[in-house]
């Protein structure tokens, strides 16, 4: 069997505050292939974006604390290397994309610049990203990297790409940004990309078709990709695989047609069900009462216990283990294989 | 642009108007009689009336303001009772020595207290940290002619390495006059010998008057480092790989620079008001000293000519950080 591109086994993270110890993430297992673009879903707090952040190592020690579990990389474990070692497969191995387009580029330089140096930064590591040879003249290397920079400027969409090298951020639109951060994240020809929220802060049309780019450059670079959002629309468009995440744990996860098409967890459920459609009347909507837990003191046993409707005596003694319902399809509830009886009822 | 920086120049229009009324009404509100100070103790009432009628301060203050705004026109600034010289010729004389110690204090103050800034941002609340941060209070609170003090005490007492005061040893001859920055007039005479007295000369008390322009920049630096180091743009770049070193001292630092430039903006102007005790203490024949003497005898002429012409560069240097904010920042230069 091949090793898989990213593979996180167990992750536990620890948050300290002036409260007390969070349990943000409570033992994470995410498997990711190349080519494959995995969604991570859940509401606000859920530990997605940690869960990225966490990938890039880019969540300060402290005030977080990894207390178990792996994340490997090619079967290199990222939470063993060394802060240096880990700057050289940021851009280069692992590339990330933010929520709000407006905030991420530097205001006080043209794009081109920023464009070149994380190109410069990339090669350093691997000469392979441009073409010049590492111990080219400086002059000659900013040059390749400029010209590298026009080229994905031109794929990721932006036209007169080697004219606007020479703009700032403010005189681009919002979702132009978005596609100079998507270019400047694959500039360093990653194999992972990590999209935090991506088309949060766009409108809906932008949206679609940042999507579209993000799911044309997984092909174009046999890349996997962690998409992390709290749209479920956004996965069910664009994902091959999603995860559902909620209060540190992912309760569901498999192809997004078995997830989305059959959910099973009593939280995924309630999710879908949150989700107007044509038929659903007025009024007819409904929410999931309660709210998210408090993680410094979580619930015993499984975190949704207290806001299930299905939850028995057995849910709060123990954590529920993954169990798989389907071709990896995998849910973690005790009363997985039940619930479609239970649901009918 | 172009349209910009007339715009602040028509500004300086109030600014001399508002100057010279204010002047000329404390000259006016001031007790004693400057005419007598003038013509001496031994003066005749005669004489100090023919003093009084030469200088025209017998017409009443109006017509002393028209008379002396008229003249402002073609750039007659008056004349000194006490020098009984034009007043333009005495600021040109002193203020190039003025405007060179407080130059080479800005430049001391901005090439040491920016990248300290930005370095005690980085490690901020380490043992350097709190080091720079005691050493920036103390440079702020401590009086400037006393940091001269002590500085004299030290390098030119003690160790004997650098001279007392003045600008120049009496045995080196001066440059010819150009700019009147004794250091750039003798670089451009090729005067090696006077080039090094004269920066030997200006070193203690441009470091006296720095420190505390140092400390501010220093500490508005360290302030906005650390802000700007928490804004998204900054994860963006360490997650897209940019070494550590790179993004501080190439991208959060020309962020930071720009809420800096302000304070810079207002320290020139505060320290070229402010020379007159450092300049006394190191025997610095500057516009402070002049402008000094001119308020003791209560010579109005040369204090309202000194004020102007410090107003105008305050003005004129804010200016110039207002147009490095477009240098700097892309956004206030298109808007």
């Amino acid at each position: 069997m091949t090793v898989p591109l990213l593979s996180i086994r167990d992750l536990h993270l620890r948050m300290s505050s002036f409260d007390g110890r969070a349990h943000v993430l409570n033992g994470i297992n995410l498997t990711v292939n190349r080519g494959e673009i995995w969604g991570l879903v859940g509401e606000s707090g859920c530990g997605k974006s940690l869960t990225g952040l966490s990938v890039s190592r880019l969540q300060p020690t402290p005030p977080a604390h990894y207390t178990a579990g792996e994340i490997l990389l090619d079967g290199q474990d990222l939470l063993k290397l060394s802060p240096a070692q880990m700057q050289r497969l940021r851009g280069n191995r692992i590339g990330m994309i933010f929520q709000d387009p407006t905030t991420n580029l530097n205001p006080a330089f043209r794009i081109g610049e920023q464009l070149v140096d994380v190109a410069l930064a990339a090669a350093q590591h691997d000469p392979a990203v441009m073409d010049c040879p590492p111990n080219a003249s400086r002059h000659a290397r900013r040059q390749a990297a400029r010209k590298l920079a026009g080229e994905m400027l031109a794929r990721v969409g932006i036209p007169n790409a080697l004219a606007r090298l020479d703009d700032y951020p403010h005189q681009f639109s919002g979702g132009m940004r978005q596609r100079v951060l998507i270019a400047m994240a694959l500039i360093g020809r990653p194999d992972l990309l990590i999209a935090d929220e991506p088309t949060t802060a766009l409108d809906v049309s932008v949206q679609a078709q940042i999507l579209e780019l993000i799911k044309n450059s997984v092909k174009d670079f046999d890349m996997g990709v962690v998409l992390i959002t709290h749209n479920l629309g956004v996965v069910a468009q664009t994902c091959s695989h999603v995860a559902v995440m909620y209060a540190g744990n992912i309760v569901e996860s498999g192809p997004v047609a078995a997830v989305i098409g059959n959910p099973v967890h009593p939280y995924t459920r309630a999710l879908m069900s949150a989700i107007p459609t044509r038929e659903t009347k007025r009024g007819a909507l409904r929410g999931l009462a309660g709210s998210v837990p408090n993680l410094i003191v979580p619930p015993p046993g499984c975190r949704f216990a207290p806001r299930c409707q299905f939850a028995l005596p057995a849910c709060v003694a123990a954590m529920p283990a993954s169990v798989p319902v389907g071709d990896s399809h995998a849910v973690a509830c005790i009363r997985a294989t039940e619930m479609e009886a239970l649901v009918d009822d | 642009m172009l349209h910009f920086i007339l715009r602040r120049l028509l500004l300086l229009i109030p600014v001399i108007v508002g100057l010279t009324i204010i002047m000329f009404a404390i000259a006016r509100l001031l007790p004693g009689d400057p005419v007598a100070l003038a013509a001496g103790p031994n003066a005749t009432q005669a004489e100090i009336a023919a003093l009084a009628v030469e200088y025209g301060l017998d017409k009443p203050i109006w017509v002393q303001y028209g008379t002396y705004v008229s003249g402002l026109v073609h750039g007659d600034l008056g004349t000194s009772l006490l020098t009984r010289r034009p007043v333009a010729a005495d600021i040109k004389a002193y203020l190039p020595a003025t405007l060179e110690l407080v130059f080479a204090a800005m430049f001391i103050a901005v090439v040491v207290g920016i990248p300290l800034g930005l370095v005690t941002a980085v490690w901020r609340n380490r043992w350097p940290d709190y080091l720079a941060q005691v050493g920036a209070i103390g440079a702020i609170s401590m009086p400037r002619f006393f940091l001269g003090l002590l500085l004299q005490l030290c390098f030119a007492m003690w160790l004997m390495w650098l001279p007392l005061g003045g600008r120049l040893p009496i045995v080196v001859i001066p440059p010819r006059f150009v700019t009147g920055f004794l250091t750039i007039d003798s670089l451009i005479a090729g005067n090696w010998n006077a080039f090094f007295m004269s920066l030997r000369h200006l070193a203690l008390p441009a470091i006296a008057m720095s420190l505390s322009p140092l400390a501010t920049i220093m500490r508005m630096m360290r302030a906005s480092t650390i802000e700007v180091m928490q804004q998204d743009y900054v994860m963006t770049a360490r997650a897209l790989g940019l070494p550590s070193r790179k993004i501080i001292t190439k991208y959060v630092a020309r962020n930071a620079v720009s809420a800096t430039l302000t304070v810079i903006g207002l320290y020139f102007g505060w320290l070229l008001g402010g020379t007159v005790l450092v300049e006394t203490v190191f025997d610095w024949p500057g516009l402070g000293l002049y402008a000094t003497k001119a308020i003791v005898s209560q010579d109005m002429m040369p204090v309202i000519g000194v004020a102007l012409v410090i107003g105008l560069l305050f003005v004129f240097a804010n200016l110039v950080i207002d147009l490095l904010y477009g240098v700097i920042n892309p956004k206030v230069r298109y808007s």
